[in-house]
């Protein structure tokens, strides 16, 4: 019996490699497995090659594994360019419409399933989908019930013949590999899961469901990869509690309508990835100044400009926390897992709020998009603060306006908004004073930059920065943020056998940053590995610039487009210690 | 209830004396108090130039955004806070140049707004370079020797965009002025009112007397129809587009907000924004 074991499904894109993976990993987390999924597409809709990959566990595993158990291969492309990750005795099911063979030398044994033409004697070559993942769920030994009810779930609603024929072909499957396999494969028999109900979605779910419970009622946003499936879900459930989305013309409209709406009262949002980000800029800026509320997201990927638009990368940083003219408050955090990406966003909502300031929340592209296991979120753990947001206000005097900008101890100053009887203000991106009339005052300038400015002084999220630092003096301290923390820790365990003695600290608070809560385990390290997505360091600059221990950080750096996998950084740390 | 007075301010406008933009001002505030409006009811979203400056100048809520991006920021105000009535105002680079491509697609999703354009045909602010208003030939500090680019004819761009109110005045008819913006806030959707505001310090062609002289108002044809889209379009182009009054109206389409599917009529700002442990549990249940 195993604890964890690897599966990839590779194909045309299009061809139903995405429906294959989708009904497989519903059923496999009906059991209670927990799962980690990798999509590896291209910029494309119909053909070149695409795969997806799950890790399938008995323990919560937030990695892509270094190698592969069972490949699924619906073309021979996806053999010879996945064979090679499969790892000695592993299999491959292939469709035998395609006379599969396995690269020369290769220790796997190949089961070659007539796939396409069991799901044509089915009626339909679509239903190889089915055909394909009852194969895998034989191999498993897993039992077909479970798989069965999935199946009833997703074709339900196109009645009862149709249920029936795509139990068939998953039975179909099953039984045909069984039969050339001898049974289910002992190598690959999971022990059984905890058969607790978990969540199974994307980072970009988390997020969309996270603004619904935030009670973010608008948002507005122009589609781009990968931050479309929240805009997507978002349109799905937002009208059910009255909100809405808005598919604006650009990223400009986008910003500047949920900095319309929030300036008038609705929590709103937009969402987007680096082209996106780069054109919000100048509003950002205006948010910034004249402190209305806004949550963006940011899912990064690869860039320069249209860069690697489906790929993995982390190379936004310095844009997110600098974009922008001039000086303003802003905040950016980044959730470092898909139960962070539910609370952080309702949290991202809080802060806006409640400091009146922007708040970009960065995901990457494998938090974003990768499915996995999410714990069951908690409702109570809800909470909307909207900080200075009145409705009641004293009668102004004649010719006066109420004070938007009010200098407060704290910097933030009470906020009415429009329809709000007695609350008139003006709002510029002007220099402005206290009522928000245009102002080119030097003491005024001072008072309001400094009011704006300091706002922020003593923020810190929720785990701003969160370690697992079990040894008091580390060999080696690693750092990372977003989706990389699962990596880390699978690269640690095999260290922790080496002997290594490592702590481990995800930053989640990005800007401002939260040297105090780093500093200490900096301090308790001989030596510092950042581990990061993009060629030039910028989370390791962060860092030193803000924590110091300069002389201790090296980078370990990957901008090829893909994610790390355990073994890169498993191999990084032996050559630094 | 509120007269136009209750729409003035004590701040002292920064336009140039004899600016079109003081009469604009004026009637907003004159049309704003026909209307039945109280000051705290009014949204003025507008843009940056010298008439961007006019949210600081009516009593009411005003928000002075940045350049050429008063339509979306508008078109948020209201999907927030569709009880409100919102009006969005900037000049002729603000909304015809940078935000064009904003103005297009806030005609074409019609919300419930009022759109007003103070059009002089150049920019003032940055005193005086070309607008996309204005005439080719026309020598400015960026076009010494003559613009050699068309002029942009919003009316015809609002019609082909599918406007559901197009009008256009002169700042010097406040009367006429006044009404139409009646009639804007009055549309149910979008309504582009395009406003000929002489710059009196740069802009030495197009003056209040070579308007005068070139305008006809749209008075003068008893049997105009302006539901007549066809119709409005080819007096836009016998004119050269230098007509004012009512051009096109179409009474029939609803507005944006009144098609998005369980939108409510309250405002989103006034409603409860907590879930339901109920409603989450069953958010949840669509990733068991």
């Amino acid at each position: 019996m195993i604890s964890q074991l690897s599966w990839k499904i590779g194909g045309q894109q299009g061809e139903g490699v995405e429906s294959t993976d989708r009904i497989f990993s519903t059923a496999l987390n009906r059991l209670g497995y927990y799962l980690y999924g990798y999509r590896h597409f291209s910029s494309r809709i119909k053909g070149g090659h695409t795969n997806n990959k799950i890790r399938i566990s008995t323990e919560p595993l937030r990695a892509i594994s270094d190698d592969l158990d069972i490949l699924v291969a619906f073309d021979q492309e996806s053999i010879d360019l996945n064979a090679p990750e499969l790892r000695p005795g592993g299999v491959i099911v292939a469709d035998a419409k395609f006379n599969p063979t396995i690269p020369e030398g290769l220790d796997a044994r190949l089961f070659a399933v007539p796939i396409t033409a069991m799901a044509e004697e089915l009626g339909t070559s679509l239903m190889k989908n089915m055909v394909a993942s009852g194969a895998s769920w034989g191999l498993l030994g897993l039992p077909l019930d479970v798989f069965n009810k999935a199946v009833e779930e997703e074709f339900g609603r196109k009645g009862a013949v149709v249920v029936e024929k795509n139990v068939e072909a998953v039975k179909r499957g099953a039984e045909y590999v069984l039969e050339q396999a001898g049974g289910p494969i002992d190598a690959f028999r999971l022990d059984e899961a905890d058969g607790q109900q978990k969540l199974f979605m994307i980072g970009n779910e988390a997020i969309g469901l996270g603004c619904i419970a935030a009670g973010c009622r608008l948002m507005a946003a122009y589609p781009i990869t990968p931050a479309s499936e929240i805009m997507e879900y978002l349109i799905k459930h937002l009208p059910k509690v009255g909100g809405t989305v808005v598919q604006t013309e650009d990223e400009i409209a986008a910003v500047t309508m949920a900095i319309g709406a929030n300036y008038a009262g609705v929590r709103s949002m937009t969402a987007s990835a680096g082209p996106g980000l780069s054109l919000m800029v100048e509003a950002i800026g205006l948010a910034g100044m004249t402190e209305t509320p806004l949550v963006i997201v940011n899912t990064q990927r690869g860039g320069p400009s249209t860069g690697l638009p489906t790929k993995q990368e982390q190379s936004d940083l310095n844009a997110m926390i600098y974009g922008t003219h001039g000086e303003i408050p802003k905040v950016v955090i980044a959730p470092a897992s898909i139960e962070d990406c539910f609370y952080d966003t309702i949290e991202a909502f809080n802060i806006a709020e409640a400091y009146q300031v922007p708040v970009i929340l960065m995901t990457d592209l494998q938090l974003s998009l990768g499915k996995q296991s999410c714990e069951i979120l908690d409702y109570d753990k809800i909470i909307i603060d909207r900080g200075k947001l009145v409705r009641e206000h004293e009668p102004l005097e004649a010719g006066q306006l109420f004070k938007r900008y009010a200098l407060t101890e704290d910097g933030v100053s009470p906020r009415s908004i429009p329809g709000d009887l007695h609350g008139l203000h003006h709002v510029t991106g002007v220099e402005h004073d206290e009522q928000g009339r245009p102002s080119e005052s030097a003491l005024n300038r001072k008072q309001m930059m400094d009011k704006r400015l300091g706002k922020l002084e003593g923020l810190r999220i929720r785990e701003a920065v969160r370690s697992d630092a079990p040894h008091e003096h580390a060999d080696l301290l690693i750092i990372d943020m977003s989706s990389l923390g699962g990596t880390i820790d699978e690269a640690r365990i095999r260290l922790d056998q080496d002997g290594i003695k490592t702590n481990h600290a995800t930053i989640r608070q990005i800007h401002p940053f939260p040297s105090e809560q780093l500093e200490p385990l900096l301090h308790r390290a001989d030596r510092v590995l950042v581990v990061e997505n993009n060629a030039t360091a910028q989370l390791a600059d962060q860092i030193k610039l803000h924590a110091g221990h300069a002389d201790k950080i090296r980078s370990l750096l990957k901008y090829d487009g893909n994610p790390f996998l355990p073994v890169d950084v498993y191999h990084a740390c032996k050559e630094l210690n | 209830m509120a007269t136009f007075k209750d729409f003035r301010n004590n701040v002292k406008p920064n336009w140039c004396p004899g600016c079109g933009d003081f009469s604009i001002q004026a009637a907003i505030q004159r049309a704003a108090a026909n209307t039945g409006l109280e000051p705290e009811q009014l949204a003025v979203i507008s843009g940056i130039g010298c008439s961007g400056r006019i949210s600081g100048y009516i009593q009411a809520y005003g928000l002075h955004g940045i350049h050429g991006r008063a339509l979306p920021i508008a078109q948020g105000v209201k999907l927030a806070n569709r009880e409100l009535t919102v009006i969005a105002s900037g000049g002729d680079g603000d909304g015809f140049a940078i935000g064009m491509g904003h103005t297009v697609h806030a005609i074409r999703r019609n919300l419930d707004i009022t759109y007003i354009v103070m059009d002089n045909q150049i920019y003032g602010l940055t005193k005086g370079q070309t607008s996309p208003r204005s005439s080719e030939g026309f020598k400015t500090k960026s076009t010494p020797e003559g613009s050699i680019e068309t002029t942009l004819s919003p009316l015809e761009i609002a019609l082909s965009a599918g406007a559901t109110f197009i009008a256009q005045s002169f700042s010097s008819d406040i009367k006429q002025l006044t009404a139409l913006i009646e009639a804007g806030l009055n549309h149910k959707g979008f309504s582009l009112i395009n406003v000929f505001s002489p710059c009196v310090t740069f802009n030495k062609v197009n003056t209040y007397d070579w308007f005068k002289e070139h305008i006809v108002n749209l008075n003068e044809f008893p049997d105009y129809d302006p539901s007549n889209r066809i119709g409005a379009m080819t007096k836009i182009m016998e004119t050269g587009g230098l007509l004012t009054g009512l051009i096109y109206q179409d009474k029939n389409r609803r507005p944006y907000e009144d098609m998005i599917t369980g939108f409510r009529p309250e405002g989103l700002a006034n409603q409860e924004i907590a879930l339901s442990r109920e409603h989450f549990d069953q958010l949840m249940a669509e990733f068991k």
